[in-house]
């Protein structure tokens, strides 16, 4: 069998180089997924609002980022920043802010709708306790809110992740740019490294995020029984 | 803003629509046909087939798609297979989409109650008749909503195709930034772009999605207090 280049991975610190640029990818993730957590809970109360108005807005919100692709969203914080503020917003930092941006929304919604499914008497029961609206939410609602979100915040989370490798297209050097440059480099010694190096990027985020998927899957499985 | 510079440039934004709609088009039908067939295998639990499926379902869900074009557009001619930019975006959309599909139905026809397929089998219909006149309507109507919400979710993923040499919407926006630096005018033009595409559809899907809530009259699921 013909040698494909495999070697390609062990030569120097190839392989340390793509871990080093994905840490670089989770970096992002971690960092807009822990504001969106905060944000999103934040908004998810907001939306239960009875005010129609504010429902209203936060529906617009919700509308323009579910419509939006996160990529084009991208680009227009990314190029727009830099014309308009005339600043030169790092890539990682576009990221941030448009994947906060994004979660957030998309946060909002679960908190909104685990909010939501708990009875109404349990508000009620809270309130004619004396307690005030504060020490509702801190007490009764959220500790019931946070089991049920735990799913489906899992799932949002492997959904980051994989969204954050559309970084690479606004230049910012992670784990796709690093393999670009490691095939680039060897283009003579090793002709096939394309298929070695991308093959490892593939497996890397499948290890990444099945892990998270499979729990969100057992965690579901466990509060629906 | 350089109206004069929208107007025209709009024939190309045009054709970059219409390639980023029939990619989509296309990929959507594949995933759907996938997606039917490998929950067909997961419902009636086929044993080597069911395995594969799993596999299939687990890896397309838990890998991004930009990277599953990189592998099919830089990795594989290496084995030999050539796609061309096109055929390698449809492939990777109806790989992407086909898990996703495959959920979608499978969770629809699970939400039947079991109880009506043993109703169906002992008033002496046949597996197969069960399957066709009383799951599946049942199934399609429960399924329509995420079967929606995966059609936007697939034409909005659309917009990595221009990592791989294909000339959508994304590429001649970038095109006339770099070339130009018309940066205001090209995002205008693809966010409306975007916008012209995606807004209709969802529309029209929320639209399905309250008719087909008519469907869910008399299931269990949705009997209030059980």
């Amino acid at each position: 069998m013909q040698n494909l280049g495999i070697q390609v991975l062990f030569q120097g610190n190839n392989f340390l180089r793509l871990c080093g640029g994905l840490w670089q990818s989770l970096q992002i993730a971690v960092i807009s997924m822990v504001l969106s957590i905060v944000l999103g809970m934040i908004l998810g109360i907001v939306m239960t609002s009875p005010k129609k108005l504010v429902r209203f807005l936060c529906r617009i919100y919700l509308e323009i980022v579910r419509i939006m692709p996160q990529l084009v969203l991208l680009f227009l914080v990314y190029f727009g920043a830099a014309k308009h503020l005339n600043i030169n917003l790092p890539g990682s930092w576009a990221a941030v802010i448009v994947f906060t941006f994004w979660g957030a929304a998309e946060m909002g919604d679960l908190v909104r709708s685990a909010l939501q499914s708990i009875p109404v008497h349990q508000y009620q029961s809270g309130f004619g306790l004396g307690m005030t609206k504060l020490q509702v939410y801190r007490y009764v609602i959220i500790p019931q809110t946070v089991r049920r979100l735990l799913p489906s915040v899992m799932n949002l989370l492997t959904r980051m992740i994989k969204t954050t490798s559309l970084v690479v297209l606004i230049g910012v050097i992670e784990v796709v740019k690093v393999g670009k440059q490691i095939i680039d480099s060897s283009r003579y010694t090793v002709p096939d490294a394309a298929l070695w190096v991308y093959g490892v990027i593939f497996i890397m985020y499948f290890a990444i995020c099945y892990p998270f998927s499979r729990a969100a899957a057992m965690l579901d499985k466990k509060i629906k029984d | 803003m350089d109206f004069e510079f929208i107007r025209g440039n709009v024939p190309l934004y045009v054709e970059a629509a219409g390639i980023t709609l029939r990619i989509s088009f296309l990929g959507i039908l594949l995933s759907t046909v996938i997606g039917l067939l490998c929950s067909l295998v997961k419902v009636f639990k086929i044993p080597v087939l069911g395995f594969v499926v799993n596999c299939y379902i687990e890896i397309s869900r838990n890998t991004p798609l930009l990277i599953q074009l990189f592998f099919l557009y830089f990795g594989l001619p290496k084995l030999g297979i050539v796609l061309s930019s096109e055929g390698c975006a449809i492939t990777g959309l109806a790989f992407l989409g086909g898990s996703y599909m495959a959920e979608a139905f499978r969770t629809g026809i699970e939400q039947v109650p079991k109880i009506q397929t043993e109703t169906g089998l002992s008033l002496g219909l046949t597996k197969w008749q069960v399957f066709l006149h009383i799951i599946l309507p049942q199934a399609i109507a429960t399924s329509v909503p995420v079967f929606c919400a995966n059609i936007i979710f697939l034409i909005k993923e659309t917009s990595v195709f221009s990592a791989v040499a294909l000339a959508d919407l994304m590429f001649v926006a970038k095109d006339l930034i770099g070339i130009y630096y018309k940066t205001d005018e090209a995002l205008f033009m693809l966010v409306t772009a975007y916008l012209m595409i995606l807004l209709p559809i969802s529309l029209l899907c929320s639209w399905v999605e309250r008719r087909v809530r008519y469907a869910e009259f008399g299931n269990s699921s949705a009997v209030p207090g059980k």
